[in-house]
């Protein structure tokens, strides 16, 4: 929490200067899907990623990671309510004053939090009491309140809503990607607590690689064991430590040498 | 202000049209932690993985439910709604609440399942942990003695250490067979021990390693959760002494 308030209020400053030209930039007539607005959805999945490289929403992304199938529900929910609180911020933002900008765009967000609370409970109650506090706190994610005030704040609907898609897709990406990770090596399963649970290794015959079986692929297994620091938070900081060496690796541009 | 007064009625139009709904889908929750309790004694049936509907059924079909005092005297509907429980039944009991109460006034629901001829009676305990409150769901079998089966279930324990509690179901299978009152009937309820229980002790179980702190929770839990069932017991069983320690 500490951790992201601080990102808060300093993050969104630091984008408009430096990750978004797209601020600035007006066209008369826009395409409905031309070039940039494509940039402005696949932008986000890798060069721009709002964990990897604007580095915010770290937090829950370390606390909902354990397993595959609530982080899902989790990036579903980020992309909806990032998607929505650009459009509805960005129709109304020539009617926004200045000085309560911010408490406009929190009524937003709140209200797209609450109806996104509602949803789960209503359909899917034991996601909702899994993730519960996490929902909650999506209206603290500084994803969704940094790109309002970086993009949505600035350019019109349609643009702000593949903004906010985009960049809700791409804290997702990165969410899926490292509970896949963790679940896999720390607890040996897929998809755990939904209804198609695959269980892939592990001290048991149910599992589909029995490490203590006496025959078969399992008896190669035999030294296997889930590793548990994989199950703690501290190994989706590990995780998305590796991923973003890799990319920047790849990709030396993003390497920051101020 | 129109933003105001929209996003209000937007809100409160969901929530209230969704209540219902949810709430039933709270009450299935518990039912559902409740038969965790009894999962050997289900008819093969996995409690995780049942739908909405057999939850239903079983729960409808083979389970009675009573509230019970603290002098262990069974409580009509409109006390339990005098202690503050929408709905008087036994499941609509919210433990939390009565955790916050004087010893005294506290009111605890029993939950009888039966099978084949066969009764469970069903105890429902909640304590401490490392980080917050964990609760369970403990199941006796008929002697009222021998535990059929215990369910855990916490608020902010840590993952793959004190949450192993609701995870690692093999940990909570320890408490199979276990017993909470001796030979004479004393209660003694039954210890969580850090470095292994003795196989032969019936009253204790092996703690989790990494997570002392909340295995230690869950044993005083046990003893001071199934204490408050005492007079209760000793009333329906004589046999069992009304231990006050």
């Amino acid at each position: 929490m500490a951790e992201n308030t601080i990102q808060e209020s300093a993050a969104p400053e630091k984008e408009n200067i430096v990750l978004d030209p797209q601020v600035v930039e007006k066209k008369e007539r826009e395409p409905l899907f031309g070039k940039a607005e494509r940039k402005l959805l696949t932008d986000p999945l890798s060069d721009n990623n709002p964990v990897t490289v604007q580095v915010l929403g770290v937090c829950s992304a370390l606390a909902v990671t354990s397993v595959v199938y609530p982080s899902m529900v989790m990036a579903v929910a980020v992309v909806f309510v990032c998607a929505f609180s650009n459009l509805f911020t960005s129709i109304i933002r020539n009617h926004i004053p200045k000085q309560v900008r911010m408490i406009v765009q929190l009524v937003i967000i709140a209200t797209l939090v609450t109806i996104v609370e509602l949803t789960l409970k209503r359909f899917s109650y034991p996601v909702y009491k899994e993730l519960s506090v996490y929902i909650g706190l999506i209206i603290t994610n500084c994803i969704v309140m940094g790109r309002l005030e970086a993009y949505a704040m600035a350019n019109k609907p349609w643009r702000s809503f593949l903004d906010g898609l985009g960049n809700g897709i791409g804290y997702g990406l990165i969410l899926v990607v490292v509970a896949f990770i963790r679940e896999v090596t720390g607890k040996g399963t897929l998809f755990a607590g939904s209804g198609i649970e695959i269980k892939i290794i592990g001290p048991s015959t149910e599992y589909a690689i029995n490490t203590v079986a006496t025959s078969g692929i399992g008896t190669w297994f035999s030294w296997y064991s889930n590793n548990n620091l994989m199950v703690l938070p501290a190994a989706a900081m590990f995780i998305i430590g590796i991923y973003i060496w890799i990319q920047r690796s790849i990709n030396p541009k993003l390497v920051d040498i101020s | 202000m129109t933003m105001t007064v929209g996003v209000a009625l937007v809100l409160a139009l969901l929530s209230s049209s969704w209540k219902a709904k949810s709430k039933e889908n709270e009450a299935i929750f518990n039912k559902r932690a409740i038969l965790a309790a009894v999962k050997d004694h289900l008819g093969g049936m996995d409690p995780k993985t049942m739908s909405d509907e057999e939850v239903l059924e079983i729960f409808g079909q083979n389970v009675t439910q009573m509230a019970l005092n603290m002098d262990g005297q069974e409580i009509d509907a409109a006390a339990v709604e005098a202690a503050g429980h929408k709905g008087g039944m036994a499941e609509n009991i919210d433990m939390k609440k009565e955790k916050k109460k004087p010893e005294a006034e506290r009111i605890r629901p029993l939950f009888v399942y039966k099978k084949d001829g066969k009764e469970f009676y069903i105890l429902s305990i909640r304590g401490n942990g490392l980080w917050d409150e964990i609760w369970g769901y403990v199941a006796l079998e008929s002697d009222w003695n021998t535990v059929a089966g215990a369910a855990f279930d916490h608020q902010g324990e840590t993952p793959g250490l004190g949450a192993e509690i609701k995870d690692n179901t093999s940990w909570a299978a320890q408490f199979k067979g276990e017993k909470i009152f001796d030979n004479q009937g004393n209660y003694v309820s039954i210890a969580v021990v850090k470095g292994g229980a003795a196989p032969s002790n019936p009253h204790a179980v092996d703690g989790i390693s990494g997570a002392t702190v909340t295995a230690n929770g869950v044993g005083e839990m046990l003893e001071r959760g199934l204490k408050y069932y005492l007079p209760y017991i000793n009333k329906v069983d004589d046999s069992k002494k009304l231990s006050l320690n």
